[in-house]
């Protein structure tokens, strides 16, 4: 889940940021019941006790132990057959390669062009064109890079036949491959974005510049200064989100059903499938294939840190020997050129789903469309409306609620003068590092037994663990950068905390607020496995509806229904440009949100 | 006013049963009760939902319901129906026996079998539905026998599909004949022809087909399988078949289309020479709707191919069964019969017996266009049964083991 992440940036809202200052005291003016202080407890129970309830009630099953169907008791007969299952191998091999390849790719990616090219104008350009393609959801993303990179795909398209030859297209399998490339392009396309921004974030708090500048002066080249200077400083803050990455990578349904080949499938794909059988004493085998799942990446995220280990100690030598290095132009072509073309090829994929979208016919091997109609969106106006509105509902509701926990949770931080831990980080991430096809199905049990499954409650619900880190992490930074000093002159008038919140902290901090709101939006709107499961199949959103339909329908209609989904959070972030701009009209300071 | 003209109908079909001795006389009273109940509910028909022109169709009976009856119908969309047959299992599991998550599901074959021998379909009810008596049993006993197995009045049934090809005339001069002829022909013609992976409904239906005209002895497929042993017997020149065929397949047999619409897609875009198809009155509708040239057209084996009937059941513990049962009447009137057997709509084939019908609704099928790319109904060749659930089951995870690694 490690997606739609807006940059974390260190720019306070207004005023300097309180840096490596004196500490400061709490605030301490109680009146009243303290509410707020129970409000970091509530949240942590609102999305750490279902994961673990749910990781519970996988565990159990699978070994054997699962009351309602009357199996009782421990038994390894779910693992037996779960290693007995057909394609299990091929399965895992396939989620170990895109899993590992991607996560790589993405951060050798991200690292060698922001090594080679920050400060740079080009570097300025790319942070802009990047941030949005961060919101558009992995299903969309997905359907249009299969558009793209199918054999009559429209890139074969444009080149056929005259400089291929191809009248017809060529038998090779270039999406759904059973090495599972597709896969890896399409993980790499969402998480080399989401991966430069937390970087940016990262870059903010490390005083890189001052580092490079530094090691400039001392003759060292651009590229070799930034690795040696910069890296180990900013490493240890994007580690989390490179595990989130990766956890993510290893575990991915819905991107696996449509670029991932089916014959077998990977792990996420097979399990899930498992739970769906209509034999029900596979279920038990499923939650075998979820724990295996966790510990998968368990495992994956140990020896990635092994790797980190070995590396470092490997180039110690290497980091203090003194060496200058080149003037980095290859690096720079190199990894300018990758980012250029992952936001090239996420344009196209955009591009070709809405020229999907209005084409009357486009048959192989035309370019473009052979006529034009508004038809596909009038067909499916109906099932959009319904869709679309479940998408809206669920995603501002969640949205919401993440957004008043984490402000309370900020408040109380602010108030007694609590200091954000790595721990508290920790468990904040959580959700992005478990596994979802791990933990949601002892959800649903769990749901089905309170009588909560299909009901806006679970589905609200499942989206806010999802929903919940993403908010935090996008509000947390700026929050924590408001100058103190306009509280305290406000305190000092004689208003209450309370009212100082309110009048004063909550209208400065307006655009930040409203743009982890649209964080948490388009996190909601890309859920598909937690609508699946709590949402007991009685909730179609635009991205249930955009993975069953990519499975072979009509591409107008996957084109529509994929667009209107894209379309859905950058929306939302447009409406959080806007609306600070239009409330603060007359009042410049905040309307440039400095 | 057509609330008016359904009472009745209604009515005067409340008459017929009495004809037939029993003694049904509340039947009006019944059904109206029925409608009454029904008003305001909402439905949750889990329905295959991979063919936008099902979906289209789906949608327009749901503004029809609405319109007649106050009814809301929601259309789940599914990927496979055991998903809604696992559900159902789950709730069951749960204690959950009211207050369930489906209403109606679009169901044939192995599902309607595995709901049917775990009691978890509501019924029967099909006889308190006016429209049931327009039913044609006679002409169609695939009606009242479902892959052997007897409906029960467990499930309503609601429309008529035939295994046939689709091919592209422009590309294909000849078509094979027989599943033999289909073997040597992609053989000469390797990449050009596949299957969608079993256990998607076209997949099993091919498997199907070729393990019925390969089987030493068909009429053994339509009892349960016996033992491993008969399994292994009687399958075994199917696997052989599909393993010949296999390396001349599309993708060299190592990938497969997910479902129908995707391997039509990859005839329009000429990846293939060949589809598979449940109606036949497919291809005319794929050219209709701009899915497919014009010059797409349709051919079945001569030895016949595989027909069967599909229904809609109510699940035992569905929330809104008045609703349902209202959805599942309506699908069966003559208006929404012949509105599904357009091939400009859907084209799939009615259930009803048109000469039974009064003139006004015989009419609306009398009008229908047949389509340039259909055969005629006399050239679609005999119909052969379907096998029984088990078998297709067994197939199923054998395919798997064999093509999935």
């Amino acid at each position: 889940m490690a997606d739609t992440l807006q940059p974390v940036t260190g720019q306070p809202v207004t005023g300097q940021p309180v840096r490596g200052g004196p500490a400061q005291p709490p605030i301490l003016a109680r009146r009243g019941p303290d509410l707020l202080r129970h409000v970091p407890a509530l949240t942590l129970a609102i999305f750490l006790a279902p994961i673990a309830a749910g990781l519970i009630g996988t565990w159990l099953p699978a070994f054997g132990h699962f009351p309602a169907l009357g199996h009782e008791g421990w038994s390894l007969e779910p693992w037996r057959k779960l290693f007995a299952e057909p394609g299990l191998t091929g399965a895992l091999r396939l989620s170990l390669v895109s899993g590992f390849l991607s996560t790589l790719l993405s951060l050798v990616l991200v690292l060698a062009f922001v090594a080679s090219c920050q400060g740079t104008a080009f570097f300025q350009q790319m942070r802009r064109l990047l941030a949005p393609l961060l919101s558009v959801p992995h299903v969309s993303l997905a359907i249009g890079l299969a558009f793209l990179i199918a054999p009559s795909g429209w890139f074969v398209r444009l080149l056929s036949p005259w400089a291929t030859g191809w009248d017809r297209p060529p038998d090779i399998a270039l999406v759904q491959d059973p090495s599972g490339l597709a896969l890896t392009a399409g993980l790499v396309l969402k998480e080399a974005p989401f991966l430069f921004l937390m970087t940016l974030a990262a870059l903010g708090q490390s005083q890189a510049s001052e580092r490079l500048a530094v090691a400039r002066s001392l003759g060292y080249g651009p590229v070799t200064a930034w690795i040696k200077t910069v890296m180990p400083a900013i490493y240890p803050q994007i580690r989390l989100p490179i595990y989130a990455v990766l956890a993510y990578a290893l575990s991915v349904v819905d991107m696996a059903l449509i670029l991932a080949p089916a014959t077998p499938p990977p792990l996420a794909v097979l399990v899930f499938r498992l739970f769906n059988d209509p034999d029900l004493t596979m279920r038990l085998t499923a939650a075998a294939g979820a724990s295996l799942q966790l510990g998968i990446v368990v495992a994956g995220i140990g020896l990635w840190r092994a790797f980190e280990l070995i590396l470092v100690r490997a180039c110690r030598p290497w980091l203090s020997a003194g060496g200058r290095g080149g003037n980095g132009r290859v690096a720079r072509t190199l990894g300018g050129g990758a980012m250029l073309l992952l936001s090239a090829l996420s344009a196209a994929s955009l591009l070709a789903l809405a020229l999907w979208s209005l084409a009357k016919r486009w048959r192989y091997p035309d370019a473009l469309p052979n006529g034009w109609t508004l038809d596909n969106w009038m067909r499916q106006a109906d099932g959009l409306l319904w869709s679309g509105t479940t998408t809206v509902v669920a995603g501002l509701a969640a949205a919401l609620i993440a957004l008043a926990l984490v402000l309370g949770c900020l408040e109380n931080e602010k108030r007694h003068g609590l200091k954000p831990s790595s721990r508290g980080l920790w468990l904040l991430y959580t959700p992005l590092l478990v596994p979802q096809v791990g933990f949601l199905f002892g959800v649903q049990v769990l749901a089905v037994e309170v009588g909560l499954d299909g009901t806006w409650t679970a589905l609200i619900w499942s989206h806010l663990l999802f929903v919940l880190p993403y908010v935090f992490l996008s509000l947390a930074e700026p929050y924590r950068a408001l100058d103190e000093r306009y509280a305290r002159a406000a305190l000092c008038l004689g208003a209450s905390p309370n009212r100082v919140f309110w009048r004063v902290k909550l209208p400065m901090l307006l655009r930040p607020a409203l743009t982890a709101l649209a964080v948490g939006f388009a996190v909601s709107v890309a859920q598909y496995l937690p609508t699946l499961f709590a949402g007991g199949g009685r909730f179609v959103t635009l991205t249930t509806e955009a993975v069953s339909l990519a499975a072979g329908a009509d591409r107008r209609v996957i084109g529509v229904t994929a667009l209107l989904q894209a379309a859905m959070p950058f929306c939302a972030f447009a409406l959080a440009l806007l609306l600070p701009a239009w409330i603060f009209r007359r009042r410049d300071a905040l309307r440039t949100g400095t | 006013m057509r609330r008016f003209v359904s009472l009745v109908i209604a009515v005067l079909l409340s008459g017929a049963p009495l004809a037939n001795g029993t003694v049904r006389a509340d039947d009006a009273g019944d059904w109206k009760d029925i409608t009454e109940a029904a008003r305001g509910q909402t439905v949750f028909w889990n329905a295959w939902g991979g063919d936008e022109r099902i979906n289209a169709y789906i949608a327009w009976v749901g503004e029809r319901v609405s319109e007649d009856y106050g009814v809301t119908l929601r259309h789940v969309k599914l990927a496979d129906t055991a998903d809604a047959v696992s559900r159902v299992l789950a709730e069951k599991a749960a204690g959950r026996d009211s207050g369930g998550s489906i209403d109606l599901i679009w169901i044939n074959g192995e599902n309607f079998a595995t709901m049917k021998s775990n009691s978890l379909l509501f019924g029967p009810f099909t006889e308190r539905l006016p429209n049931y008596r327009l039913v044609d049993f006679a002409g169609k006993p695939t009606t009242q026998i479902d892959f052997t197995v007897p409906v029960d009045g467990l499930e309503a049934p609601w429309g008529m599909a035939k295994f046939n090809f689709i091919y592209d005339s422009a590309r294909l001069a000849e078509t094979p004949a027989s599943t033999a002829a289909l073997l040597d022909w992609t053989k000469t013609n390797p990449g050009r022809f596949t299957y969608p992976a079993p256990p998607d409904f076209l997949g099993s239906t091919f498997l199907k087909q070729v393990l019925i005209d390969l089987a030493p002895d068909p009429q053994a497929l339509q009892a349960p399988v016996a033992d491993d042993g008969q399994f292994t017997e009687v399958t075994e020149p199917l696997w052989a078949y599909l393993d010949e065929l296999a390396p001349h397949l599309w993708r060299g047999g190592k990938l497969f289309p997910a479902n129908g619409p995707a391997q039509r897609q990859l005839l329009d875009d000429g990846e293939l020479d060949i589809t598979l198809s449940f109606y036949p009155s497919d291809a005319s509708s794929f050219i209709a709707n701009d899915l497919l040239p014009d010059s797409a057209r349709m051919f079945v084996f001569e030895d016949g191919t595989i027909g069967n009937t599909h229904f809609v059941a109510i699940p035992y513990n569905a929330n809104a069964k008045e609703g349902a049962m209202v959805v599942a009447d309506f699908l069966m009137s003559a208006e929404a019969q012949a509105r599904k057997q357009n091939p400009e709509v859907w084209g799939d084939a009615t259930v009803l017996d048109v000469t039974a019908l009064e003139p006004a609704e015989r009419k609306l099928f009398d009008e229908l266009p047949l389509g340039a790319a259909s055969l005629p109904p006399e050239a679609l060749g005999p119909t052969l049964l379907e096998p029984h659930p088990s078998w297709m089951t067994r197939i199923e995870a054998e395919w798997r083991t064999r093509f999935s690694q």
